[in-house]
């Protein structure tokens, strides 16, 4: 079995701090980290490995070069080999541009091989962008099957069987091989790097495929290719701070509290 | 090249469960007749189902100008593939310039999957929906980088323009009951060899709760400091007091203390009750994301420097464990007078 994780590089938008002068983004500083969803898109694939050793795992991810310490993380965990896509031309990408470019990557990769892909794993999407869009954008390139929001994935009889969050609960699903499975936050502990697993990941060579070697359209890459375009950005304001009750006896000022909502008209 | 003056309306796709319109939809009926009005065009509620009568009598009392409706077996419950090949002849068909779609799991998973076939751009998770005054385009307002940035996302040059739109943000308008409008039936077989993937089981993990949490007028949530399982007990007893539904922060769905289903923020859902009462939930911006289109926000927490407190109208520095039964009780015996 063959199966591709797509990664991505983001800041740890739980580290972002906004100046309070200037009302900005706060970039500097703010560690880059592999996509949170993608650990556990990464982890599913690893789990079908511990299964059936004979599996591999390749990892791919889109960015800048020092996207490559992503790729080295997860080939420390456990990933067999990792690809970085990166080039100038592919700058500015939406997300039709972006699973375009990954969906010809991994074409290109089952083409070296002459070797399918089983299943094309992402994460839920990722926490700079939060989309969730390359996912399913990705399977409908590719004409397969996707499963969104996967918790657990098995297989059986030849079929990917996901379990997966729904609106009000969660449901299994059956899905034919070969299919594009995007993962959510599942409830299981994640894997650590072992020294083994770290010296293995230096010495692994990591290819970087531009676009001389991938050779896509270039009207469908990077912004060229991106449909929908940022028309501006802006920090979202707080609204200012209302009644705030404190005191000694917490339960006085909970009746106090119900009274005033009560005269207020709120409840 | 696509030609734009053949692309007229704006879509709503109104999804459904067992039927029954979910409320998202109904709420993007009221952004939509605003800009449909702007743009002086037909706004059209788009539904798919086994039986859609009921669904159709809501997008009527709703405000939809329009309804067209595909009912068939293929539709019963939501399968992207089924519901994908079905937009994409309709949206080939008659050429809508925009679509609203809500941004529940149903609707993340199906607008990617439809504005790839169009070849056209999606913006996910709007929570502002607007003309660009310059060109004429929608303009998709969106938070990103977990909330702490704010975008707004054209799609100049292809058609239809779509995004999704977050539940709850926007207010349904008031239903005109009797409503009737025009709808267009069509029934669209799905073939069988487009159908990849199929459904083993479903369970409701909520079911049990007395009021959803995109439906719900009141919410009571708690967060980390409900401290465990147990925690959520007095939280629980607010809810049922007042006639609410059950939220809660990722750090207790992390801790395994209630289930994903009531996560209310960036990574779960967003929420825009009338009510929105935090318990020891400190207000990262990843949950003030999900919530702070709520009317009025009452904070409890222990700590004053809870960032909570900067979005909240009403709050108490407090323990919970005291707070809620005090507000509980005094509840009750309002109820009772």
């Amino acid at each position: 079995m063959n199966v591709v994780v797509c990664v991505k590089q983001v800041p740890d938008t739980t580290e972002i701090k906004i100046d309070p002068v200037t009302n900005t983004l706060m970039r500097e500083g703010v560690p880059s980290i592999l996509n949170t969803f993608d650990t556990y898109a990464l982890e599913a694939a690893l789990r079908l490995k511990d299964a059936d050793k004979s599996t591999k795992v390749t990892v791919i991810s889109m960015g800048l070069p020092k996207a490559k310490d992503v790729l080295k993380e997860a080939l420390s965990v456990g990933a067999d080999e990792a690809f970085l896509v990166s080039d100038r031309p592919f700058g500015g990408a939406d997300t039709l541009a972006t699973s375009y470019t990954l969906t010809r990557t991994i074409q290109f990769l089952e083409e070296r091989k002459g070797e399918k892909f089983d299943i094309i794993f992402c994460g839920k999407q990722a926490i700079d962008g939060d989309t969730a869009q390359v996912g399913p954008e990705v399977a409908e390139h590719m004409g397969y099957a996707q499963v969104t929001y996967a918790t657990e994935v098995e297989l059986e009889n030849g079929k990917a069987i996901v379990r997966k969050d729904t609106d009000d609960g969660y449901c299994v699903l059956a899905a034919q091989l070969p299919c594009v499975i995007s993962v959510t936050k599942a409830p299981y502990e994640l894997r650590f790097a072992t020294i083994k697993g770290k010296l293995k990941a230096n010495r692994t060579e990591i290819e970087t495929l531009t676009n001389e070697v991938l050779q896509i359209e270039p009207d469908r890459i990077g912004l060229k290719g991106s449909p929908t375009k940022v028309k501006k950005s802006f920090t979202p304001e707080l609204k200012k701070a209302g009644i705030v009750l404190s005191g000694d006896d917490p339960g006085a000022m909970g009746t106090k509290l119900v009274g005033m909502l009560r005269d207020a008209k709120v409840l | 090249m696509t030609n734009f003056a053949d692309y007229k309306n704006l879509w709503v796709f109104l999804e459904t469960a067992e039927g029954k319109a979910k409320s998202v939809g109904l709420e993007l009926l009221n952004p939509g007749r605003r800009i449909a009005d702007q743009l002086g065009c037909k706004l059209v509620a788009v539904l798919f189902g086994a039986d859609n009568a009921e669904a159709e009598k809501a997008a009527a009392e709703y405000g939809a100008d329009e309804i067209i409706s595909v009912e068939g077996p293929d539709y019963a419950v939501y399968f992207t593939d089924a519901y994908a090949y079905g937009m994409h002849v309709l949206v080939e068909k008659y050429k809508p310039e925009i679509i609203f779609v809500g941004a529940t799991n149903v609707g993340r998973d199906f607008a990617p999957r439809v504005s790839c076939r169009l070849k056209t751009g999606l913006t996910a998770d709007c929570t502002s929906l607007d003309i660009d005054a310059e060109t004429g385009n929608m303009a998709w307002t969106r938070p990103a980088f977990g909330g702490n940035l704010m975008a707004t996302i054209l799609c100049p040059d292809t058609r239809p323009q779509i995004g999704t739109v977050r539940p709850g943000v926007f207010k349904k308008a008031p239903p005109q009951p009797g409503r009737t409008v025009p709808i267009i039936k069509e029934s669209i077989p799905v073939p069988q060899e487009e159908i990849k993937v199929e459904l083993v089981e479903s369970v409701k993990e909520i079911a049990n709760e007395l009021v959803k949490l995109e439906d719900a007028e009141i919410i009571v949530s708690g967060g980390r400091g409900v401290g465990g399982p147990e925690g959520f007990a007095p939280v629980r007893e607010l809810a049922n007091a007042l006639g609410a539904a059950v939220g809660s922060s990722r750090a207790a769905v992390d801790a395994g203390w209630i289930p994903h289903a009531h996560q209310v923020g960036q990574t779960g859902k967003t929420v825009g009750p009338k009510v929105y009462i935090a318990c020891g939930i400190s207000g990262a911006i990843q949950h003030l994301a999900g919530m702070s289109g709520s009317d009025c926000i009452i904070a409890i927490n222990k700590d004053p420097e809870a960032p909570i407190f900067k979005v909240a109208d009403y709050g108490i520095v407090g323990d919970l464990f005291k707070v809620l039964p005090a507000m509980t009780k005094e509840v009750l015996r309002q109820k009772s007078e």
